[in-house]
Order: C-alpha cells, then structure tokens, then sequence
C-alpha cells in the first residue's frame, strides 16, 4: 500500500515550513531526500512523535538563525533529527563519526 | 550543482558533499539497527513527492487540452473522467475557463480540496481572508495574485464542501499547439486548478 502523506508534517507552519516550489517539495540534493524520508519512516514507526522532531527543527533553526549561519533548511532538518536520535539513544555520535569515514575512504560503499 | 571539466573537457564525477556522506552513514546504521529501511525511505519520499504536488491533476488537464471528447467527458462528469486515468476518491466537477469567463474555487466553510489531484492545500487556501474575500471580492483577491482580468470577464464561485469538490480546467495558453501532452502537463500549476492564477506558456522561445 501506498503511504498516504501525513497532514502534520505537510501543513507545518512558519520557519519549520518545509520548502517548496509550486506546491511541491523541493529536495535540492539527493541527501535531503533521503533524510527527510528517514525522519518521515521514523515517525510513522513510532521511534517518536512528529512534534518532538518539529520542536527539535524549530530549535535548530532558531540557533541557526541566532548565529547568522548560511547552512540550508535540510542541514539544520539534519542536526535536529540527529540530535532527536542521541536524545532518545539511537544514536551514537561516534559511530555515525566513524561510518561516514567509511563512506569518505571509498572502505564502504552501501547500496540503498 | 555545477558540472565539473578538467582541462582535457572530460567529466568528472564530483566529490560527494561531506553532508551527503553522513546522510548516508545516518541511513546506514539505521538499517543496520532495523529502525528504518531504505525501500520504505524511498517509497516516502516519492509519496510526498507525488501526493504533495499537483501532478495529477495537471495530468487531467493537459489529456483534456488535447483530447476534445475527454474534455467533454470531463466536463460533463468529472469524477468518471478522472478515474479514466486512474485518480479517484472524490466526486469532482470540473468547471471550464473560457475568454469570457474565469472560474475560482474556494470552501467557505473549512479546505476542502481535491487532494488527490493537486495535492495538499496551500496556508492560504485555509486562511479566513480567503475563504470571505474569495467571495466577496473576487476581483480584488485576483488581481493580490497577479491575474488582473478585464471588467467584462464574468467570475464564479465555485465553493468546496466535503460532498463535492471543484477543479479549474484552465485556458491553454497561446503558443502551445507543438507542445506534448507532458509537456503541456508541465505548465499547469496548482493555482492555476484552483483558479488563482492563468496558465502560462513555456518561458523559452518567445
């Protein structure tokens, strides 16, 4: 079956509003897709609910905004959803360290 | 992103952005730990990616600008010619933009809307201003849009409810007679089926 898009998380409002063109989603980049799928999956697994993220986002934008950062929606979309994850232990911050040396190094190289 | 030539003219394929690569990473000890996998990912996003935009009904009209007897079918019973393509759950009357007349869909009462069609509602759409002044003062609301249309255009106001929903058939604009039917499909906006905006022709060429 089809997932069916979730109302809370289309409709969020002000600087947590996701970005779009036409209506649409715009994903400039391929990760920001895929993060943005992860935390959706996520949330419709119960691993937590979508106003936790959205409080997580809407914190890291502000902080974001407070140190006059350039980074984009999606960059802040990901500290926050990682953030969420060390929050609630599913996540070790050296191990996604270490991971992402993997990826760099060519030593891994997944297949999604 | 900008594509990258060494002197000799050849492609290379860039380096993966250092936040790419811990996306990746991130994906995958997450389907390592069974917290997500990338099949439901991928299936995700391309839910929101379809549903959320306004693909298919730009779909019904552009096969209604270049077929005339489905657009009379479609004109006559909407929710039978939409599912003709496949897209159904809502019973849909679709009204006609003509030279003389301009169609703008509103609902009154709360957002109704045809989901399945042209996505998720704008904030706009659901705001109060809207749905009092889209029938109050329809002109005024258009030309806020940009569609500034001559005092002898007739409006009406077509208003939503959970019964029945409305979608715009828009004009197809000028200069499009060579285009396909996907490329005429790529034109449509979502305002444009709502009725807040006109079809306009492909920037490239005029």
């Amino acid at each position: 079956m089809e997932p069916v898009p979730s109302r809370e998380i289309a409709d969020m409002r002000g600087a947590a509003a996701l970005p779009r063109k036409n209506g649409e989603l715009i994903f400039d980049e391929a990760w920001q897709g895929r993060i943005f799928g992860m935390t959706v999956a996520m949330s419709h697994e119960a691993c937590f609910a979508w106003r936790e993220f959205q409080s997580h986002l809407i914190d890291e934008i502000a902080h974001a905004e407070r140190e006059g950062e350039t980074s984009s929606y999606y960059e802040r979309w990901l500290r926050a959803f990682e953030q969420l994850l060390a929050d609630k232990g599913l996540l070790d911050d050296g191990a996604l360290a270490e991971r992402t040396r993997e990826f760099e190094s060519g030593r891994r190289d997944d297949v999604f | 992103m900008s594509g990258a030539h060494d002197e000799h003219g050849h492609h290379h394929r860039e380096p993966e952005s250092v936040l790419s690569l811990r996306v990746r990473a991130l994906e995958s000890l997450l389907v390592e730990k069974k917290l997500v996998s990338s099949e439901a990912v991928d299936r995700l996003v391309s839910a929101y990616e379809q549903d959320i935009g306004p693909h298919n009904g730009a779909k019904v009209v552009a096969r209604a600008w270049v077929d005339p007897a489905y657009r009379a079918r479609l004109l006559a019973d909407g929710t039978a010619a939409i599912e003709e393509l496949g897209f159904g759950g809502v019973d849909l009357r679709v009204v006609e933009n003509t030279a003389g007349l301009h169609n703008l869909v509103v609902c009154t009462l709360c957002s109704c809307y045809p989901h399945a069609l042209i996505g998720l509602p704008p904030v706009w759409y659901k705001s109060f201003e809207y749905r009092s002044r889209a029938v109050r003062e329809p002109r005024v609301v258009l030309r806020e849009f940009g569609l500034d249309l001559p005092e002898t255009t007739e409006i009406r106001i077509w208003d939503s409810s959970a019964e029945l929903r409305y979608l715009v058939l828009p004009e197809r604009p000028a200069g499009t007679e060579r285009l396909s039917e996907a490329e005429l499909a790529a034109l449509v906006t979502r305002d444009a089926m709502i009725g807040v905006a006109a079809v306009k022709p492909p920037a490239v060429g005029r």
